[in-house]
């Protein structure tokens, strides 16, 4: 657990960066500061490894506060991801790797076995353990910087943007690897970042700060999208929140899945047209895996590959609303394709079933 | 030429090893002595950013010094109280230290300088003490920078430590004096040659040194590697 009291930064110059902040991160979440730039996320984040001393207040590290500790021990304790990754350009990707384990004392050699450990970990191959920092993408970076702060496998780490200097696609991948890794290793983060949609994907809780360094409102994104706390919450959440809240709302089998009429690959146009209902006909594999969408009016000769629509995005039974209904809205017969976890047809939904489900429960189970 | 080739020339107490031998001599130990003063002042200056007027004004002062002005200068003010030839050794060796201390003083702050901001940040982030930050960050990154400035130092003491002669005292710098004294062209250029070759040695004896001691991840020598290329590990979509 981190825990700040009444924690107040004024800089020498008199900025009050971080005004009177009181925040729980609970032990094994993921909590994330989120707010407009120079709302005092940085300073806040620096102030519990204390690379930023506080002007007043105390932030505790499971209990204990920090102010009473020797900053440097205090530091070995939590890992830290900063921004751009902040590598060791004279030293090799296994070494910038192993240099906590090595600092706490552990042998170099044990050091590099957990580090290609660690590399595997965040998906970079053991290849990569005799580059050097240049010759990695920015993504590439990111990740080892990743790795370097959990290799001392520190309860917890610090994360000050960790995936802004990547590009869209490769952002949503690391976010993603990061999830994933997260629920194995269940460690406390705070994580900083001035992207709500990177706060609402990844948190178990976000604080909203507001300029002038105030906590403008602490809870689950889902909350946030329901229900914020002000006009400030209400506008820095965004405009479309009420669509988007439907991604923290499970199906649960809420939504009527409607029996679908399937044809395999070189099916002929008769048979096609047979199946289809209404100008298109869903196409699976041989394992019931759907393929896409094809018009048997366009037929001629037997249902080749090429004959494909592949615009709908399938939607997992178990998801939330939100795939559902973009499941329905992205398929070009207007009937979206769920399928089960091993990602085997079960059915189709329409908008109208998910609106309707939505609308028959409007206090639906939310995701987190 | 004829002067280099005469065996005469290459023995005895003024003969040309004698002479290359107190070169050198003087070269290293002014080279030495400026390492000891510049590279901790550099590295104090680049990392406490105190003291940074030093480096424009002092360095440009000292560029434009006038070394042999000085030396005759440094010669009447330290003999009288050296009776020995410590006398004549020390203004020398005063003259080529500061004459070295500027490019290594200035280099060595900008190496520290330049040291990526951000890697200093996580060093002191995972909980380095500024001592090891300093050894394992700073200065193995700023080496390539440092090393650049003692080689110019060197390039410069190893040329100006002709000087010397002025003062009578040895060095190849003698077969300047001497062979313009006695109208010998052919020993002047013996002595420019032996110079320019003494000077050429030893920048290449450090750019090896330089190659061997600094990480490839900071000169961006590709040493063997495998191509570079994004291991593509697209997360599954539902
Ligand atoms: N060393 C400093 N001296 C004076 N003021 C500072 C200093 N560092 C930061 N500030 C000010 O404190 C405020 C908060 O800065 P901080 O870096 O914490 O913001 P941030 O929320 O991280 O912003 P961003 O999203 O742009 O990174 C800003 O107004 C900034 O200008
Ligand atoms: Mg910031």
């Amino acid at each position: 657990m981190i825990k700040f009291e009444n924690v107040t930064k004024a800089y020498p110059d008199g900025t009050v960066a971080v005004d009177g902040l009181n925040l729980e991160a609970p032990t094994g979440k993921l909590t994330i500061l989120v707010g407009p730039s120079g709302c005092g996320k940085t300073t806040s984040l620096r102030m519990i490894n204390r690379l930023i001393e506080p002007t007043s207040g105390t932030i505790y590290l499971d209990d204990e506060p920090t102010s009473g500790m020797d900053a440097a021990l205090l530091r070995r304790r939590i890992g830290y991801v900063i921004q751009h990754a902040g590598l060791f350009p004279h030293k090799t990707i296994v070494d910038n790797v192993s240099t906590m384990p090595v600092l706490l004392g552990e042998s170099r050699q044990k050091a590099r076995t957990k580090a290609l450990e660690l590399m595997e970990r965040v998906g970079l191959p053991a290849s990569f353990a005799k580059r050097y920092p240049w010759q990695l993408s920015g993504g590439q970076q990111q990740r080892v910087g990743v790795a370097r702060a959990l290799a001392s496998d520190p309860a917890f780490m610090l994360m000050d943007e960790p995936f802004s200097a990547v590009d869209p696609v490769v952002r949503g991948q690391l976010q993603e690897e990061f999830l994933r890794l997260q629920r194995e290793i269940g460690k406390t983060i705070i994580m900083v970042t001035h992207d709500i949609d990177e706060a609402l994907k990844l948190g178990d809780q976000v604080a909203v700060m507001r300029v002038g360094g105030k906590l403008a409102q602490m809870a689950t994104p889902s909350e946030l999208l329901t229900s914020p706390a002000d006009d400030f919450v209400a506008d820095f959440v965004g405009r479309d929140r009420g669509y988007r809240s439907l991604g923290f709302t499970k199906t649960a089998g809420s939504v009527a899945i409607g029996e679908e009429a399937v044809v395999q690959l070189g099916a002929s146009g008769e048979e096609a047209r047979a199946k289809a209902s209404g100008a298109w006909v869903l196409v699976v594999d041989g394992g019931r895996k759907p393929l896409g969408w094809a018009q048997p009016e366009l037929l001629n000769g037997e249902l080749k590959r090429e004959n494909l629509n592949l615009s709908g995005i399938p939607a997992a039974a178990s998801g939330t609303m939100r795939q559902l209904l973009d499941a329905a809205l992205s398929s070009p017969s207007r009937r979206g394709v769920v399928v089960n976890e091993h990602g085997e047809l079960i059915g189709t939904v329409t908008a109208t079933d998910v609106v309707k489900a939505i609308e028959a429960e409007p206090h639906l189970e939310t995701a987190r | 030429m004829n002067y280099l080739f005469d065996p005469a020339h290459w023995s005895g107490a003024d003969g040309i090893p004698t002479l290359i031998g107190e070169h050198l001599l003087y070269s290293l130990i002014a080279l030495a002595i400026a390492a000891v003063i510049a590279v901790p002042l550099g590295i104090y200056i680049g990392v406490t950013g105190k003291g940074v007027f030093m480096i424009a004004g002092l360095a440009n002062a000292l560029r434009a010094l006038p070394s042999v002005g000085l030396l005759i200068l440094l010669v009447l003010l330290i003999s009288p109280a050296f009776p020995s030839r410590m006398g004549y050794i020390l203004p020398s060796l005063i003259v080529l230290v500061l004459l070295a201390v500027p490019p290594i003083l200035t280099n060595t702050y900008a190496g520290v300088r330049a040291v990526d901001a951000a890697a200093v940040d996580a060093a002191r982030g995972m909980g380095f003490r500024t001592m090891k930050i300093l050894t394992d960050v700073q200065l193995p990154c700023a080496l390539p920078l440092v090393l650049s400035g003692v080689r110019s130092a060197l390039l410069q003491i190893i040329s100006t430590a002709t000087i010397a002669a002025y003062i009578s005292l040895g060095g190849l710098g003698r077969l300047l004096i001497d062979g313009k004294a006695q109208n010998d062209y052919s020993q002047m250029v013996a002595g420019a040659v032996l110079v320019a070759l003494l000077a050429l040695f030893f920048d290449q004896l450090l750019a090896f040194i330089t190659r061997r001691v600094v990480s490839p991840g900071l000169t961006r020598r590709t040493i063997k590697s495998a191509p570079v290329a994004e291991p593509v590990k697209t997360p599954v979509t539902v």
